[in-house]
């Protein structure tokens, strides 16, 4: 069997289809390429794990899907094919039809993304009203079902509070209750749980998880916490400074990290099973996405650079296990 | 020298504002009025305030394109037989002087007291500050107009009731940096090696705190331009021998009524004029500076 | 909430009596006012017996005192021109100033806020650069000046307004106004118009820059996310938020009316306040003056109370402390 005709059997059609994506933002500094050609697939019902550094462009890929990019950022090149329709050459009008209703969004912030001047009530009932004929009452109704699922004690009397009068953690709670009430397919969450305390992100992630494979809906998790990711995910893409560097199932990516950015990104999570001396560090930092090295972006941090790799840039190469890493030197399966 | 002109060349302000349309509108309109106020005596055609060079006989002549008019005399002529443009030209050095002097004196008194407001606190602060306070919540003009009906005219009555009203401005700005300022750590650490706060005040605070000042600076002598204008109106400003634009207008409003309404409208225009480029070149400056806005 | 009542209320005390010292001190220094009060033939004994009848032979102290007692109870002494009850005099000319500054108010929100929302939502459209160069042209403009343009324009040319005075008045809650009949109406518009073209420029800006802050909050960016049209983001989501700041400036602007006032009504010839002031002025009528400035210091602090309990009330965020 053709290593196609293998991967067509593996997978069903995707739901969304991010084909050679090209971000850029032209500024007085020069052109920044937050997302730089990045391709991959989400299939129905699952979760695919965004991860890498700030400022690695991941954030851009999630408001790229959803056409909220601003000036002067734009949409450079590629496809973002969902259930079929290509999302970048839709216009505005089209676009808001697919915002929330198909597609919809969480903040990293859940202090900010919420208008403080109206009820959460309100916004949750503003989802619904957007794209939905409910009647008034069954909108209420429906919106203290929502937060009752999403665990808020005594919704139909939370339902009339603002904003400041609820924690963090339930806020973004309420912001998962808003992105999900109008059943969406494809729920985009962009670090969701990094301005939260630790304790809670955990329980936010799993109502997250909850949520989607209730819906049979998908879900993109961008984030820098591969730990997060790796007990979530069915597929992790790395992104290295607007590229992809690593992508493939969650466990292989994991278990057997092949590009040595995932490795570093892999050895500075703390692990409670195994005895570690001090948690390694990746070296430098991430370089000015303007002023990009030659080659491979990584190569001023990676401790198997070669020449080579300060001159060509690698091409993203796929294993028959379907994990794919952009490296000269990729890491073999050891263990 | 050479090295900071080449250093603000390739400044990303400076790149900035070759771009930007009404920066560069805003700093011709200010070149045109330094131009007129230093070399514009020589140009027109009399000294409006010497009274051999007048003719009562040119009195009331309208601007040179409308019947009448004398190609002597572009903007027509007053009363007295004065060339219009003469005035103004000569107006504007009062209003400028005006409006320039009395904003170093509202800024160095300002910032004197910022600083020390700042820096000591304690009671000295909440004295200047609610003195600030309660001066704020009066309109500029109205302080103004009530500290002239006091005094009475005089150019250097307008100045101080001018510098009265608007050392606030910059006394809350330079109070506000100081203590973000002193918070730091090399200021601290300066103050515990026992350096002389004089020293520390002067070396260490006021250039990290003068770059806000230079936006309020700059729109305070628009803004005092047309305070004075609003006196010298009000026939509370400079005296009838120093007539301003303002003032200028004031002379014309009389006849304004007998149609004869060049005489008050060009010192109005030049005036806002004036202001206006100011104005252009203080928002530039404001976008610029401030980098919460971009 | 109570606590914090009688708080601005000693605070709001305390600002009148500093007014009062200034405006005592400052008055102090204009000259003795007992020239005003004798025939020009009069004696120096004469002179000296006016003085005492006044009570300016005392000591400053003293003469600060009675005068806060005065105050107190009301009596802010007689005009010297007028020969009646200072305070008496601005009563009778307030509802006319209240008049024009009211409608100048309401002239400059109607047209600021469209354009202001419009020029801070779409910044770089053309209209909104036309918005904001019409701002910046606005602020730069004596307004005296413009008022004199539009009579000379649109009452000595066309003549379609009067050129000065107030129009016939009718009662109305026992205030004598002029914006009930068509020819009162035609005397308020132009002085309106002049006094509103300062505070509509200021808010246009004003409204613009909070309106952009708005637009870059992230709960715009989620309302987007949500699929809300442009249009519905930004009233729904912006409008609130970037005009709530605008009852802040409501006492400034109301302010800045009053003052601006004493210009609009000295060119138009309009019997308010800011006119009786000016003339007051000139004819150094001093308990006029006093008494103006301490009246409209006492509306000013009264409208900054009034705009910040009401702000508090507005914004949910806000709990009065």
């Amino acid at each position: 069997m053709s290593e196609a005709a293998r991967m067509s059997v593996a997978q069903p059609a995707p739901l969304l289809s991010v084909r050679n994506l090209r971000t850029w933002f032209h500024t007085f500094g020069g052109v920044v390429k937050a997302v730089d050609g990045v391709s991959f697939d989400v299939a129905p019902g699952e979760i695919l794990g965004l991860v890498g550094e700030s400022g690695g462009g991941k954030s851009m890929v999630g408001f790229s899907i959803m056409g909220l990019i601003d000036p002067p950022g734009r949409i450079e090149a590629g496809e973002i094919v969902f259930e079929g329709e290509d999302l970048a050459r839709l216009d505005e009008a089209r676009m808001r039809r697919v915002r929330g209703k198909r597609v919809a969004m969480i903040f990293q912030d859940p202090m900010t993304a919420l208008n403080p001047l109206y009820t959460i009530g309100n916004q949750l009932e503003e989802m619904l009203k957007l794209h939905t004929d409910l009647p008034s009452a069954r909108r209420r109704e429906r919106a203290i079902e929502m937060l009752r699922e999403v665990g808020i004690p005594q919704p139909e009397s939370r339902l009339d509070n603002y904003p400041h009068q609820f924690s963090g953690g339930m806020r973004q709670r309420v912001v998962i209750a808003i992105s999900m009430i109008a059943r969406p397919r494809l729920l985009i969450a962009d670090e969701p749980t990094t301005a939260l305390d630790v304790t809670i992100q955990a329980q936010l992630l799993r109502l997250m998880k909850h949520q989607v494979t209730q819906n049979a809906a998908s879900l993109i998790l961008i984030t820098h916490d591969l730990a997060a990711v790796s007990q979530m995910a069915d597929r992790i893409v790395v992104l290295y400074c607007g590229r992809i560097v690593e992508k493939g199932r969650a466990a292989d990516v994991i278990e057997r990290p092949r590009h040595h950015y995932t490795r570093g990104l892999l050895d500075s999570i703390p692990h409670h099973d195994k005895a570690q001396a001090r948690l390694r560090q990746i070296p430098g930092s991430v370089p000015d996405i303007r002023k990009l090295p030659p080659g491979c972006a990584f190569a001023p941090r990676c401790p198997a650079a070669q020449d080579i790799c300060r001159r060509v840039e690698p091409e993203l190469v796929e294993t028959a296990t379907g994990q794919a890493a952009a490296c000269h030197f990729p890491i073999e399966a050891t263990r | 020298m050479t090295a900071l002109a080449q250093r603000f060349l390739a400044s990303e302000l400076f790149h900035n504002y070759r771009r930007n349309a009404s920066a560069i509108i805003g700093s011709l309109i200010v070149l045109f009025f330094a131009g007129m106020i230093t070399i514009g005596p020589w140009v027109v055609a009399q000294d409006p305030y010497d009274v051999a060079q007048l003719e009562l006989l040119d009195s009331f002549k309208p601007p040179v394109w409308l019947e009448g008019g004398s190609p002597q005399y572009w903007l027509g002529t007053d009363g007295q037989g004065r060339d219009v443009l003469a005035s103004i030209v000569y107006g504007s050095r009062i209003s400028l002087f005006i409006g320039l002097t009395a904003m170093i004196g509202s800024c160095l008194i300002g910032t004197t007291l910022g600083l020390l407001a700042g820096f000591y606190g304690g009671r000295l602060d909440s004295v200047i500050m609610r003195i600030a306070d309660i001066q704020l919540s009066f309109p500029s003009v109205l302080t103004a107009l009530f500290l002239m009906s006091a005094f009475g005219t005089g150019v250097e009555k307008v100045l101080i009731a001018l510098i009265s009203v608007g050392w606030v401005v910059y006394a809350r700005t330079v109070r506000g940096s100081t203590l973000r300022e002193t918070q730091k750590e090399y200021i601290q650490a300066a103050r515990v090696s026992g350096l002389p706060n004089a020293k520390i005040i002067l070396r260490h605070v006021l250039p990290n705190v003068l770059t806000p000042l230079i936006v309020v600076a700059t729109i305070q002598v628009g803004t005092f331009v047309l305070i004075e204008a609003s006196l010298s109106f009000l026939g509370v400003g400079v005296p009838i021998t120093k007539p301003s634009l303002g003032l200028l207008i004031k002379n014309g409003f009389d006849v304004l009524f007998s149609g004869l309404w060049w005489i008050s409208v060009f010192p109005g225009l030049f005036i806002m004029l004036i202001v206006f480029g100011i104005n252009l070149l203080g928002d530039f400056l404001r976008d610029e500076l401030n980098p919460r806005l971009k | 909430m109570f606590g914090y009542l009688i708080k601005r209320l000693i605070q709001m005390i305390v600002v009148l009596w500093v007014v009062s010292v200034l405006v005592f001190v400052m008055m102090s220094f204009t000259g003795d006012p007992t020239y005003m009060m004798v025939p020009l033939d009069a004696t120096e004994e004469q002179i000296a017996q006016a003085r005492r009848l006044l009570g300016l032979d005392e000591s400053h102290l003293v003469q600060y005192w009675r005068f806060l007692l005065n105050v107190l109870q009301g009596d802010f002494g007689r005009s010297f021109v007028f020969r009646q009850p200072a305070l008496q005099l601005i009563l009778e000319r307030l509802p006319a100033t209240l008049e024009i500054v009211f409608l100048a108010m309401v002239i400059a929100l109607v047209v600021a806020i469209p354009l202001g929302v419009y020029a801070g939502a779409n910044p770089g459209r053309p209209l909104s650069r036309a918005v904001m160069a019409g701002s910046l042209v606005g602020i730069s403009l004596p307004g005296f000046w413009v008022g004199m343009v539009l009579i000379f324009v649109f009452a000595v040319r066309f003549q379609f307004f009067p050129s000065s005075g107030r129009g016939p008045t009718t009662e109305l809650f026992g205030l004598r106004v002029s914006f009930t009949s068509w020819e009162g109406f035609r005397h308020l518009i132009l002085p309106a118009i002049t006094l509103s073209i300062g505070t509509l420029a200021i808010l246009m800006r004003i409204i613009r820059a909070e309106m952009m802050e708005v637009m870059k909050q992230d709960y715009i960016k989620f309302a987007r996310a949500k699929g809300a049209a442009q249009k519905g983001v930004l009233f729904k989501h912006g409008l609130k938020n970037a005009l709530i700041p605008l009852v802040t400036v409501f006492g400034l602007m109301l302010g800045d009316l009053i003052a601006f006032a004493t210009l609009t009504e000295t060119i138009f010839a309009w019997p308010g306040i800011g006119k009786l002031l000016v003339d007051s002025i000139y004819r150094g009528d001093r308990p006029v003056i006093v008494v103006y400035l301490m009246f409209v210091a006492f509306m000013f602090v009264v409208v900054n109370f009034v705009v910040d309990v009401l702000y508090a009330l507005i914004d949910p965020r806000i709990k009065i402390k």
